[in-house]
């Protein structure tokens, strides 16, 4: 009796009503796309680990030409910018507990006459360790600024680095993060928005009404998870175009195998979605769990701190989180111009996930006991 | 009380909500009113009518728009805190902790309310055996069924000795037994201490207990008096009609409720139909219209003269459209009529150590209207649940046209049709979008699905632009039906669908129900309201998961003891007998 056109026209009916279901209510149509757009922007402006204007304090002592000229190139990189001239050394503690400088310089006052003889002048760094990577950061841009100084200076140098940054030249974290976004922000949406779709239905009551129509669980499922996923990659697709024409960041890869990779990340965050939706009860019970999800899954991403770095436990954990595969695939696509063959990889945790979790909230849907 | 004053003076009420679609509505429409000391007060009227708004003005929780309101001779727009001192409210929802137990419920009550300890002793006492609740001070109120914490609601309440006692509905969602309870409580609380008692009602036998009633509906005061006065206005003009031999009762109601011009309104009860007569009624067609019953007069009951004024108030705002027309759906062709379409045999549903349904058998026939009846946790949810696929049974066995519907192939979900307890449509979807997609998962589409469409929305007067969630709850109620109804199908499933619309539109919506049995649609319905047991074929009342009744409305009657008895005493004396037997079970054994 049901043919396939029926079957087909089943699951469009159920789509339609999801999709007028979201557009229909003001509060999710600002959803759709604000925190999207506004997070693209938080994210690309804000989260930054490059060093600007970062204020140091200098103790020079020796008030010699070689100490004006060494400050004058530090202040002339446009990374430091000097807040305070200090006059003695008791005034060094001062400045760094308060969190007025970064980083204090201190030239002491034999440092013109050792340079003049052609001896070691050292000079010393005083750094806010507090925040161990922009500390590190200062003190290596210091070292490459006294560097090139030694060297107009003749002395030799018997070893140089001469460093090329592929991918990103400038070595631009915004570079780094930007594209990551493009999967990390939309899945947030996407989970939340599929995680509360059956706990909405289940507590308003519609869900009864939808299990003692003729609609099967894969039916429903189909209904449920293409709506979500339809609205996880509009919003890729928002954060996508801000960040190749806001932010001018350019695209190497090809966009349809971008979108190939996004589509199958989008699922694999549905299915999980869907199956925290289909063991709650109550819309409260999805949210909490999945803001319980999101926090593990963004942090065992490779969004802001490598895989690589982490201990061997937790890189296997990743395995299971599509968001690392997700970041992976969108990174490589973007800014290295990576082919199907290179990120194909990515593709089988991705499904592996969708596998399981999908059928999973399917059989949960009528199996779960009220 | 010490002065001799009124406990409430309103004059020129009045309160304004803005709707949902933004539209002002009143609420309270210009009521005044005056309540005396000492007496139990009642504020009747269907649901809608304000009774909760005004019972929230007098507690001083909701500031009148206009108008004056003293309260224990107290301004209570002024000083609201002042008459919130000296009254106890129990809200329709009371705020009971349910992880906490009923003594540390009281505990907590009479700490916010600031009781002395010394009191307390006394006061628990009295309140847990008035409540008949000494037993279950341990037992967390979670736990406790709906009539059990409503009387705990109740106790929490007078923790304190107020001078005004102020209960809005507190006798909605709870079966008649625990119904009776709470009335005596009440009852005893003012002829023991004196105490006002403010008490608002949608069930007309309560108000009959009242000393002075108050009759509400759509914000405005219908009419005041003892009941005994209120109901004289419909002297003479009540009757019962009894059928012929083999006609059921409900036939001659729906006979009777489609000459409106006749009849006032009509309802079956006790295996007659009680009408109320149009005193303009034109004599020879009155006659002819009952030619074949047994006509016979009756004492005229409050309830008598509320429907006359709602019907009057209806005539006058003429703003309830007509009833939904009882057009008939295409006759259902029966394969076999005389198989039954659901089977039932030995079901058991059991949740961890309890047992929700216990050992139960039963069949329904085709075009039958089947009821499941019981108190609140006697299981006919769980049963209803089962029947419906939308719960697996423990053990037994189950059949639904043929088929179990929890792992039948979806065609045969495709064949009942379901209306929940609570609105369960979209609420943010207009009437033809819910429509449209409720068609179209039952494989509706294209012409067919317009069509069917088209013919539900005229049949039940829906308008298809509504947003479903802002539409009046007997408007929902229809839509939910009409949605229910838009596959045709061979068995329609109604979990209470009467409860929370008033009289009116219940009448209407059995007036559907009856019609569309008489087209061959087998209908199983719940409901908590018993005198709409007797529009079924068939009851079956179940209490504690087991089946104590199953047959006609009139067997159970009978059964119960006296064949004339009106349901709710019928229920009341078969649930009893149940428990009495229960009881002696375990001691014979």
């Amino acid at each position: 009796m049901a043919g396939p056109v029926t079957y087909i026209a089943q699951v469009l009916s159920l789509i339609r009503k999801e999709m007028l279901a979201l557009v229909k209510d003001p509060a999710n149509r600002t959803l759709l796309f604000m925190p999207a757009i506004m997070q693209a922007l938080l994210f690309g402006y804000g989260a930054t680990y490059d060093l600007t204007h970062a204020p140091y304090a200098v103790l020079d002592q020796s008030r010699g030409a070689a100490s004006t000229e060494l400050l004058a190139r530090l202040d002339g990189t446009g990374v430091f910018e000097r807040v305070a001239t200090l006059t003695s050394s008791g005034q060094i503690a001062a400045m760094i507990d308060s969190g007025e400088a970064l980083l204090v310089i201190a030239l002491p006052a034999d440092f013109e006459a050792r340079l003049a003889a052609g001896r070691e002048a050292p000079l010393q760094l005083i750094l806010d360790g507090r925040n161990s990577s922009t500390a590190g950061l200062a003190s290596a841009y210091v070292g490459a600024v006294v560097a090139a100084y030694n060297g107009t200076r003749g002395v030799s140098t018997p070893v140089t680095i001469e460093r090329r940054a592929w991918f990103n030249p400038n070595l631009e974290s915004r570079w780094n993060m930007m594209p990551a976004l493009i999967a990390a922000l939309s899945m947030m949406q996407t989970l939340l928005l599929a995680a509360l779709s059956v706990a909405r239905e289940r507590e308003q009551g519609t869900f009864d009404q939808l299990l003692v129509t003729p609609l099967t669980p894969l039916q429903i499922l189909i209904g449920k998870a293409l709506p979500s996923m339809l609205v996880g990659i509009f919003q890729s697709t928002l954060i996508f175009l801000i960040i190749l024409f806001w932010f001018q960041i350019p695209l190497n890869g090809s966009v349809w195998l971008l979108y190939l990779g996004l589509a199958m990340f989008t699922l694999a965050s549905v299915g999980i979605g869907l199956s925290i939706s289909a063991v709650s009860l109550t819309m409260q019970q999805a949210m909490l769990y999945t803001f319980m999800l999101i926090m593990p899954l963004m942090l065992l991403s490779g969004l802001l701190t490598p895989v690589r770095n982490m201990p061997e436990a937790l890189q296997v954990a990743t395995f299971v989180n599509p968001l690392r595969f997700g970041v992976d695939l969108v990174r490589r696509v973007y800014l290295e111009g990576a082919t199907f063959g290179d990120v194909a990889f990515n593709f089988v945790p991705l499904l592996a996930v969708a596998a399981v979790t999908l059928p999973l909230a399917a059989w949960l849907f009528r199996n779960r006991l009220a | 009380m010490s002065d001799g004053g009124a406990t409430i003076t309103a004059t020129g009420l009045r309160k304004t909500f803005a709707g949902p679609d933004g539209h002002a509505i009143a609420a309270i429409d210009d009521i005044s009113l005056t309540v005396h000391p000492g007496k139990l007060t009642a504020l009747v009227g269907p649901d809608g009518a304000g009774k909760t708004t005004l019972i929230r003005m007098i507690a001083g929780l909701l500031k009148p728009d206009a108008g004056s309101l003293c309260v224990l001779g107290i301004d209570v727009a002024a000083d609201p805190q002042a008459v919130q001192d000296r009254i106890s409210y129990m809200p329709q929802r009371f705020g009971l902790y349910e992880d906490l137990s009923v003594q540390e419920n009281l505990d907590l009550y009479a700490d916010l309310h600031g009781v002395p300890q010394k009191e307390r002793k006394e006061r628990f006492a009295r309140m847990l055996e008035m409540t008949d609740m000494a037993r279950f001070t341990e037992r967390p109120a979670g736990k406790l069924s709906g009539g059990m914490k409503q009387k705990l609601g109740l106790a929490c309440t007078l923790v304190r000795s107020p001078d005004l006692l102020l209960l809005d509905e507190p006798s909605v969602g709870v079966d008649p037994l625990s119904r009776r309870d709470l009335w005596k409580i009440v009852q005893q609380l003012v002829d023991d201490e004196k105490l006002s008692v403010i008490v608002s009602t949608a069930y007309m036998d309560e108000a009959e207990r009242c000393a002075q009633v108050f009759v509400m509906n759509r914000g405005r005061l219908l009419a005041e008096g003892p009941p005994g006065d209120l109901k004289k206005q419909a002297a003479g003009l009540t009757f019962t009609a009894t059928p012929p031999e083999g006609m059921p009762a409900r036939e001659l109601q729906a006979r009777l409720i489609d000459a409106p011009d006749l009849i006032i309104d009509a309802v079956p009860r006790g295996g007659s139909v009680r009408f109320i007569r149009r005193p303009e009624a034109d004599e020879a067609r009155f006659f002819e219209l009952l030619h074949d019953a047994l006509v016979e007069a009756r004492p005229e009951e409050i309830e008598d003269a509320f429907m006359m004024m709602l019907r009057r108030q209806e005539r006058q705002d003429r703003k309830t459209p007509a009833e939904p027309a009882a057009a008939s759906v295409a006759a259902k062709r029966r394969d076999n009529p005389d198989k039954p379409v659901i089977v039932v045999r030995d079901l058991v549903r059991k949740f961890g150590d309890f047992t929700a349904v216990a050992s139960t058998s039963f069949d329904v026939a085709p075009g039958e209207i089947f009821g499941l009846l019981g108190p609140n946790g006697a299981g006919k949810t769980t049963t209803f649940r089962m029947l419906c696929g939308l719960l697996p049974a423990t053990s037994g066995h189950l059949e639904v046209a043929g088929l179990n519907l929890r792992n039948a192939r979806a065609e045969a979900r495709g064949r009942i049709g379901y209306v929940s307890q609570k609105f369960a449509l979209y609420g943010n979807l207009s009437v033809r979008e819910n429509l449209e997609f409720f068609g179209g998962a039952y494989g509706l589409r294209g012409k067919a699905l317009r069509t069917r469409i088209a013919a539900s929305l005229e049949r039940f007067d829906l308008d298809p632009a509504m947003q479903s969630g802002l539409l009046p709850a007997g408007y929902k109620q229809r839509l939910a039906m009409a949605t229910g109804l838009l596959h045709e199908p061979d068995i329609l499933f109604l979990d209470e669908p009467t409860s929370g619309i008033d009289p009116l539109a219940r009448r209407a919506f059995w007036h559907t129900i009856t019609s569309l049995a008489g087209d061959g649609v087998t209908i199983i319905i719940t409901t908590h309201f018993m005198e709409e047991a007797e529009y079924c074929d068939r009851i079956a009342i179940q209490d504690a998961g087991e089946m104590l009744a199953l047959g006609t409305p009139r067997a159970v009657r009978k059964e119960a003891g006296d064949e004339g008895m009106d349901m709710n005493n019928a229920f009341i004396a078969i649930v009893e007998q149940g428990r009495a037997a229960r009881n002696r079970k375990p001691s014979a054994a």
